[in-house]
């Protein structure tokens, strides 16, 4: 028995968040419904494609965030879309919605009406920046969300402009945000409920799980964590990042015995005593740079892996910075059995990356993502009683 | 909606907390937020590194002054355990024998060596769901190696994606592979509760902070299945689309981040920042044109925005309907409008540092609250609480194993 068997989520609305919240309750075992407009998530536009040919059935990113899904088509503006929407989430425990508040609302998905049609509803609401508050309208994207609330400043050169994080990680943790309300509500044992509606706003998961303990250490202690180019501020040096002979490493000495095993490793040089070198606070601060260059020619004759070998046997943090495609072919995560494959009837064997925790009991699996409006017929005809005549009108008129 | 009784949704469930350091410290603090009763266990003997620190009051090293451990730890109750002593091992036994819910982030081995692994402690409780935390997993060839944030976003591949485009890669400077792995152990924990529901059996999860890092990259993992391209230092580009990035403002080190996605708003944005002469240019005319010509789109943008603060560039992007926001730092995110209306940042009174401001809850329910409800724990401060209600100790007891350096 998967651990959320039988929880029924309907998931509405554009964006990696809806998505990916999707995504994680449907890999343990959730029967997650997500409703497409009829001419597909727009992410089933975005790509990657293989051989770069644009295909509905073949977006990496589609396929990726959907896996273990079903589908339908609908268009839910319009009085017969949303009473079809209305009608499926009458089956549903929970409700995944997503995109700009207004858009959200236009498909009759408003908190306060909800509680009345479906009062045992748990409705989960995924915005930039949430449902209240005065950007609530703003336009936004990934870029956008990041910037406000505080991680953008930290990554990039001080001389230069900030960078963002990659891909859109504001989705994801707003996606893995919402799903950990959704279940916590659904757990709720307060003599209540279950139903009510749930606000999660990207630039505020940002704010307070990421960038919220800045806040607080800027306040009380006057540390401001700007960014510094390739090492991290605040932190005894080396905590960095350094190239090599085949590429980058971290090192990441936060114990002083680590440093000095470092040392030890790379010839005990005389350097390393010198009084102005011991301060390590203070050798981040001021002589980075310096030390950066006196580790170079050892660093520059060895490979990354070397590196780490060599690292590992004297217990002193590294890591070699890994392509995407090492990544891939990554020993340790192989023998974790980390990667699924699934066939796609479309897109082929697939590789995908498995469930992000490994649970004893209920390990969780990846199943492919459904083709566009792949379960219409199961659902509309099969769950909700329409007859397979309907269908065709349905679609001529652009509701499915 | 039926009215509850004003207590948060994980209320009942209680979480034995030996998770420190940040990232261990992150999946505790999530589940105090959303109501449950979190026992964080710690000791004098082996201080939580967040205690450490310069003192902030005073010259004298003090455990109850690092603000970044009062933020982590709010909600949370404190008892201190020597678990180098037998007893303290055997009292923390105990403890979780009255929970539901263990978390730990030792070096893998650890609670084994001390008779507090999973079968062990799951033979006498057998709906324990039990949390073990590390850098890369309780098995395979990298195993218990030391890994900090730096390292897991190094051997993830997030790190190759981050710099500027081309340009040597600078990594995340954040523990963002902390932050990560800790909420997706919570997502795992509630995953195991809800099972535990339905079939009162518990169960042990096993979180690779490697394997979390990956999993939040997969359009890039897809792109390398797919066309066999190995991405490289992203920047801020999207692609297809420009202007899409950050540009300068007047004032200090200020940002503002631009996100254009059609022609519609190319235009929009020219009109609103009056750049009447960005919109007739013919190597800015249409998306491929803006997108083959970026980085001369970045440069002569950058000569519009600098002469407006970012907030001022917002609001008329906003007005014209272009997705823009300031870069903030910590102080701005606690001026800015928004932030404050949502009541993001909270005040709590701490009993040495006093009222302090720290984040808030990272989500809004609307009939179970969620949030801030007490300040972090000062070290051992619910000792007598704890040992008396749920283990029966009295306080002679506790006096006493306290000098025997057990409860310390």
């Amino acid at each position: 028995m998967e651990a959320l068997e039988g929880l029924r989520v309907v998931e509405v609305g554009p964006g990696t968040g809806v998505a990916y919240c999707g995504k994680l309750l449907a890999d343990f075992g959730a029967e997650v419904l997500k409703v497409e407009p009829p001419e597909g998530d727009p992410s089933r536009r975005h790509g990657p494609f293989p051989e770069d040919l644009p295909h509905p059935e073949r977006s990496g990113l589609f396929l990726m965030l959907n896996t273990g899904k079903k589908g339908v088509t609908l268009r839910p503006e319009g009085p017969r879309g949303g009473a079809l929407l209305g009608a499926l989430l009458g089956q549903a425990q929970v409700l995944v919605a997503g995109g700009m508040p207004a858009e959200v609302e236009g498909w009759g998905l408003v908190a306060d009406r909800l509680e009345q049609t479906h009062p045992s509803l748990v409705a989960c609401f995924i915005t930039p920046f949430g449902m209240t508050g005065a950007y609530r309208d703003w336009r936004a994207t990934d870029l956008t969300t990041s910037a406000i609330s505080g991680v953008t400043r930290r990554i990039g050169s001080p001389e230069r402009e900030p960078l963002k994080l990659p891909l859109a990680q504001s989705g994801y943790q707003a996606g893995v945000a919402a799903a950990c309300a959704v279940l916590s509500a659904l757990l709720a044992g307060d003599g209540g409920g279950p139903g009510q509606w749930i606000d999660v706003a990207e630039a505020e998961v940002w704010a307070t799980v990421h960038a919220g303990f800045a806040v607080t250490r800027y306040l009380l202690a006057g540390h401001l964590e700007n960014r510094s180019g390739h090492r991290f501020v605040n932190q005894p040096y080396p905590h960095t990042l350094l190239p090599c002979k085949d590429g980058v490493v971290a090192l990441q000495c936060a114990e002083s015995r680590q440093w000095q095993r470092l040392l030890q490793l790379i010839g005990d040089p005389e350097w390393g005593r010198e009084p102005r070198y011991q301060d390590r606070l203070r050798n981040n601060r001021e002589y980075a740079d310096e030390l950066d260059e006196r580790l170079a020619p050892w660093l520059r004759e060895r490979t990354r892996e070397e590196i780490f070998v060599l690292c590992r046997e004297r217990d002193i943090p590294c890591g070699p910075v890994r392509t995407v495609a090492e990544v891939l072919d990554d020993p340790h995560l192989a023998e974790r059995g980390f990667f699924f494959e699934a066939d796609h009837p479309e897109a082929g064997r697939l590789r995908y990356p498995g469930p992000v925790c490994r649970l004893s009991e209920t390990p969780g699996r990846v199943r492919r993502a459904p083709l566009l409006g792949e379960h219409n017929e199961e659902i509309y005809c099969g769950r909700l009683g329409l007859g397979r005549d309907e269908l065709p009108a349905l679609r001529r008129a652009g509701v499915i | 909606m039926a009215a509850g009784n004003g207590r948060g949704p994980l209320a009942g469930i209680r979480v034995i907390d030996f998770g420190w350091v940040w990232a261990g410290g992150i999946p505790g603090q999530l589940l105090a937020d959303l109501g449950a009763e979190v026992i964080k266990v710690e000791s004098l003997k082996r201080l939580d590194y967040m205690r450490q620190g310069r003192p902030l009051k005073g010259t004298r090293p003090d455990p109850e002054q690092n603000p970044w451990f009062h933020a982590l730890n709010r909600n949370k109750l404190s008892v201190t355990l020597n678990l180098a002593h037998p007893a303290g091992v055997e009292l923390a036994r105990r403890l979780i024998l009255k929970g539901d819910v263990v978390i730990e982030n030792f070096t893998p081995g650890f609670m084994k060596r001390i008779g507090l692994d999973y079968p062990s402690l799951q033979r006498e409780k057998p709906d324990l769901v039990m949390l073990s935390m590390s850098g890369t997993g309780q098995f395979g060839p990298l195993a218990g190696i030391r890994s900090y944030a730096t390292i897991i976003a190094a051997l993830s591949g997030m790190d190759s994606l981050v710099g500027y485009p081309g340009e040597r890669v600078l990594g995340m400077q954040q523990p963002y592979a902390d932050a990560n792995a800790g909420i997706h152990a919570v997502f795992a924990i509630l995953v195991a509760l809800h099972h535990r529901r339905r079939t009162g059996r518990g169960q042990f999860i096993d979180l690779a902070q490697i394997e979390t890092g990956v999993g939040v990259m997969g359009e890039a993992l897809m792109e390398t299945l797919m066309t066999k391209r190995v991405p490289g230092t992203q920047g801020n580009d999207y692609p297809g689309f420009a202007p899409h990035g950050h540009y300068p403002c007047q004032g200090d080190d200020a940002w503002v981040a631009i996100a254009v996605r059609s022609d519609e708003e190319w235009g929009a944005l020219c009109r609103a920042l009056d750049a009447e002469a960005l919109l007739a240019d013919p190597r800015f005319e249409s998306a491929p044109d803006r997108w083959r010509h970026r980085r001369e789109l970045d440069r002569a943008l950058g000569e519009w925005t600098r002469r407006l603060t970012p907030y001022e560039v917002t609001v008329r992007l906003q007005q014209a309907g272009v997705a823009a926001a300031p870069i903030l730092g910590p102080a701005e995110l606690l001026a800015d409008p928004h932030f404050r209306a949502r009541g993001t940042f909270v005040e709590v009174e701490h009993p040495v540092l006093g009222t302090e401001v720290i984040y808030g809850a990272a989500w809004r329910m609307s009939r179970t609250p969620v949030g801030v409800r007490r300040h972090a724990p000062l070290l051992g401060e619910h000792n007598q609480e704890v040992f008396g209600r749920l283990l029966g100790l009295s306080l002679e007891e506790i006096h006493q194993l306290a000098q025997e350096e057990v409860i310390v």
